[in-house]
């Protein structure tokens, strides 16, 4: 293991988080609110001298770095920009325990966007905007950011497994040939996307700095609302802007590389667009033919505003980003299940969205198919195609294993969360929207609750699913695997 | 610029290696993924599979946005064919095809302009050509040249009774009475830039920078025995045994090639009518003893394994031949093959590859990038070449006061025809050419990165 590097890496993560500590320490100061203030520029100091620390011991860098280390160096970089992010909520005294505050920030971060505050409004905007921001940090990742501003050297060909640890997908691969350039053009394509969407808002007469979080928020397809009924008390312009751009964040970003070098032939081809286009489409169908009964018990007016209201539902959860504009909760469960049933597929694979993803589902079907072929004919010789092209084994088998590893962890998290003594919807959907980056589940935890109600363990079960969810759960298993910490 | 690395076999893997460390998108296609999944995770470079030679997976990999593609299969069929599609798609493509086989050789050198290729490269034939220059001058390990062929950079190594040992360079000089400047010293594995006084001691290999005739002085005064080989065993009839045996029979010289195969001995008796074609295995001694062993003037281990051309260098060592050279084509050249006495090591892939990354630069042709650059000690030590323009920094100036990066040695100054070893005094203008030797760890890609 490479630990020397691993350091090095590290101690640059976090001296990005706390370059990008500096904007809300600025707001804080302008607020003139001294605690947050004293958050911040605290926190700012302390990871200067830790990064300053590591970067001393770790001077001198040599040797490889494989992808058993871009795997555990991804995971740490992680846990450690968590430990260190959510330092301002709790030194400011805004969020007292510091394990809310680490709950707060890790759902940040992995863009989930479960809080355990009652009244978010009560906070600071210094800290709104920090947590806000930690969204859309932790939508592309941080550690991609690093590989954007990352020096040409001759190790440039190793940090493949770091974008391969951080971005989500069953097969990630490079738009071009050198990996810096990858990194900038996703970087670039999400910061002309988000400021986009802050300039949408702002038309919509939404103030500039909630234009500005709630844009961070939609664009990490994380879910943090500055308000505490989410976007609800916005106008349906501004939800129906949310909308779009949701669902724009949902997509596989190497879709955009496609449009802007003119292959929008390719993009709608793509069988993982079209998959999520369809169920996008298919869900909204649904449940406006499933709540035009009730709506008007539910307060909706018209089929116009039950069609919003679905539209909105079904892109926050399928996106997983997890605002809201109604309580969902009071809805038929037919059209929960559906929400359900969306939490677990997720957005596009390469999309700052989470969830199981799209194409893992669509490989997942046409393994099974092909399976479930072979038993007929034991000795057919089939292989499973995706866009035209043969798909490598080695993927599909994967995505197998990570189709266990997800079952795998959902059970346990449910069992260990039941132990609280909530109600099985409310265990279930908790370790749903945790581990699938979404944010608000059923019930207890549904989209006007909050998860301040857990227990400590089950706090911590969270933080490692919502962890796990974002990062594909490999570099953070691999991190309790012996073996890893072993000498080869 | 963006490259296109068509077949990731021996040269193929050295090339992505060598060009991947400079600004050069490069794309490599294969027709195996875990050779590809080894290169991404290695490498910064993009990967395509398929066969490279069909049109779809050439476009997959861009080819019309390419500048240049690198055919590099096991197939020479298929890296014309790979060169030909690719030129059709994008006429401004460069193309280089590695064609081995000698029969083909001829023609496609004659049909390059028909074949849409720019170079041609063959390893082998390389390599025979680089045993030959070693073999007309005994006495070096390795010859670079520059400068079209008026400056050398050669390799020399330091032997326990030789007269170099635990002498000053400066002592060095006074006893070789030519200009030639000691550019690098490589020391168990580590590169040094020496001073005057820098003590050589055995073992080291030093890298001498002088143009041909000093050379000869050197030799000479430093009694390093240099009589020109007569009598020649190769061990191995592949094809770099092949090429050199036609090249070495053209000069008049008698070749003997040891091969174990009947069938490849029939063929190459064939097209060698003037050299001794034995049939045997030329890893046992006495058989080895029986050709006659002792009495030749040169011993080339030319087999297909590595291993066997290692240890039957060995034995030639062990019968005193004057000069021994070994081709590996798979080990690396490193400290423990250094430590043993293997003669002069002959590696087809690094030349060829050395070929390449040289055209590559040529057609990286900005103001003050390197007309030719030679890696001395692998990784750790490059000549290179530059041509003094007129945005090149401290023209006219006295080397003394130039502040240079650490480890950086101005070698040689070509002054139209006047080749000149520079000392503290001298001074480059405009439309000279530079060797410049790098033993640090900055790159260097153009002139004016040596100056601090």
């Amino acid at each position: 293991m490479n630990y020397k590097m691993m350091g090095r890496f590290i101690a640059q993560v976090i001296l990005i988080e706390a370059a990008f500590m500096i904007p809300a320490l600025l707001i804080s100061l302008v607020d003139e609110d001294k605690a947050a203030v004293n958050g911040f520029l605290t926190s700012i100091a302390l990871i200067l001298i830790i990064s300053g620390i590591l970067l001393f011991i770790c001077r001198k860098e040599r040797g490889g770095f494989y992808a058993r280390e871009g795997f555990v160096c991804v995971g740490l970089s992680w846990i450690v920009m968590s430990i260190l992010g959510c330092l301002p909520f709790y030194i400011s005294r805004e969020i007292p325990h510091y394990l809310d505050a680490l709950f707060e920030i890790v759902s940040g971060f992995t863009t989930t966007g479960s809080t355990i505050l009652a009244d978010v409004e009560a906070l600071s905007r210094g800290i709104l905007y920090w947590r806000s921001f930690s969204h859309w940090l932790g939508g592309m990742g941080v550690l991609v950011f690093l590989l954007a501003l990352a020096p040409l050297s001759k190790k440039n060909g190793f940090m493949m497994h770091i974008l391969r640890a951080e971005s989500p997908g069953p097969d990630v691969g490079k738009l071009v040939p050198k990996i810096k350039q990858t990194a900038r053009i996703l970087y670039i394509l999400y910061i002309v996307l988000t400021i986009l969407n802050i300039i949408f808002l702002l038309i919509g007469r939404m103030p500039v700095f909630d234009a500005v979080c709630t844009a961070f928020g939609t664009a990490g397809t994380g879910g943090f609302g500055i308000k505490n009924d989410s976007i609800a008390s916005y106008s349906p312009y501004i939800q129906n802007v949310c909308t779009i751009f949701m669902l724009l964040f949902g997509v596989n970003f190497s879709c955009y590389y496609l449009l802007i070098i003119s292959q929008a032939k390719n993009v709608f081809k793509d069988e993982e667009f079209r998959a999520y286009i369809g169920i996008v489409l298919g869900s909204i169908v649904l449940i406006t033919w499933n709540l035009k009964d009730v709506a008007a018990s539910l307060g909706y007016s018209g089929i116009r505003e039950t069609i919003r209201h679905a539209a909105f539902q079904v892109a926050t959860i399928v996106t997983t980003t997890g605002f809201a504009t109604t309580d969902f909760d009071l809805w038929p469960s037919f059209s929960k299940s559906i929400l359900v049933c969306l939490m677990i597929i997720g957005a596009s694979a390469g999309s700052t969205g989470g969830g199981f993803k799209c194409g893992r589902m669509i490989l997942v079907f046409k393994s099974l198919r092909r399976n479930i072929r072979k038993i007929l004919h034991p000795q057919k010789i089939q292989v499973v195609k995706n866009n035209g092209r043969m798909v490598d084994e080695k993927i599909i088998e994967n995505t197998n294993a990570y189709l266990a590893a997800y079952v795998i962890i959902i059970m346990i998290s449910f069992i260990i969360i039941s132990l609280d003594g909530f109600s099985t919807t409310t265990n279930i959907t908790a370790v749903l929207a945790c581990f699938n980056n979404i944010g608000p589940g059923l019930e207890a935890v549904g989209p006007t609750c909050n998860f301040g109600g857990f227990s400590i363990l089950s706090k911590l079960v969270l933080i490692m699913d919502m962890l796990a969810g974002r990062l594909e759960i490999f570099p953070i298993l691999i991190l309790f695997s012996r073996s890893t910490w072993m000498r080869r | 610029m963006k490259i296109i690395i068509a077949g990731v076999g021996k040269v193929g893997a050295l090339l992505v290696k060598q060009l991947s460390a400079a600004e050069y998108d490069i794309t490599i296609i294969d027709l195996k993924q875990n050779i590809l999944e080894d290169m991404v995770g290695r490498y910064d470079v993009m990967a395509v599979q398929g066969n490279c030679a069909s049109m779809n997976v050439l476009l997959q990999a861009e080819v019309e946005k390419a500048d240049l593609l690198i055919a590099m299969t096991e197939m020479d069929e298929v890296n014309l064919l790979s060169c030909m599609t690719a030129h059709g798609v994008n006429p401004r493509l460069n193309t280089i095809a590695k064609i081995r086989n000698p029969e083909y050789s001829d023609q496609v050198y004659k049909m390059r302009d028909t074949f849409a290729l720019s170079l041609v490269v063959n390893p082998d034939r390389q390599a025979a050509r680089e045993v030959e220059r070693l073999l007309k001058f005994p006495g070096f390990l390795k010859r670079d040249t520059f400068a079209k062929g008026r400056v050398e950079v050669v390799e020399l190594r330091v032997d326990e009774d030789s007269k170099l040992n635990n002498l000053a360079l400066n002592d060095m000089y006074k006893i070789i009475k030519g200009k030639v400047l000691v550019s690098a010293v490589a020391r168990k594995g580590e590169a040094i830039t020496p001073d005057g006084n820098f003590v050589l001691k055995s073992g080291d290999h030093i890298f001498v920078t002088a143009t041909m005739r000093e050379l000869t002085i050197m030799l000479r005064n430093l009694g390093i025995i240099a009589h020109k080989a007569k009598r020649i065993i190769i061990c191995g009839g592949g094809r770099m045994s092949f090429y050199l045996a036609q090249q070495l029979e053209r000069s008049g010289i008698t070749v003997q090639i040891i091969e174990q195969n009947y069938d490849r001995c029939v063929e190459l008796a064939n097209l060698l009518p003037g050299s001794c074609i034995v049939h045997g295995d030329a890893s046992s001694t006495t058989f080895l003893e029986s050709e006659g062993i002792e009495d030749c003037d040169a011993l080339i281990t030319a087999t297909g394994l590595d291993e066997m051309n290692m240890v039957i260098a060995l034995y030639g060592n062990n019968y005193k031949i004057p000069q021994v050279i070994t081709k590996m084509s798979h080990i690396e050249q490193s400290e423990i093959t250094d430590t043993l006495h293997l003669g002069s090591i002959i590696t087809p892939k690094e030349l060829c590859c050395n070929s390449i990354v040289r055209y590559v630069r040529a057609m990286d042709n900005q103001t003050g990038t390197a007309e030719s650059v030679h890696s001395i000690i692998e990784n750790k030590v490059e000549a290179i070449e530059f041509r003094v323009d007129e945005k090149t920094l401290h023209c006219g100036e006295s080397l003394r006061y130039i502040k240079f990066k650490p480890n950086i040695l101005v070698s040689c100054i070509i002054h139209g025809m006047d080749t000149k070893i520079p000392d503290g005094n001298s001074s480059f203008q405009v439309g000279d050419t530079v060797i410049i030797v790098s033993s640090g760890e900055n790159v260097i890609y153009q002139l004016n990165d040596i100056f601090a």
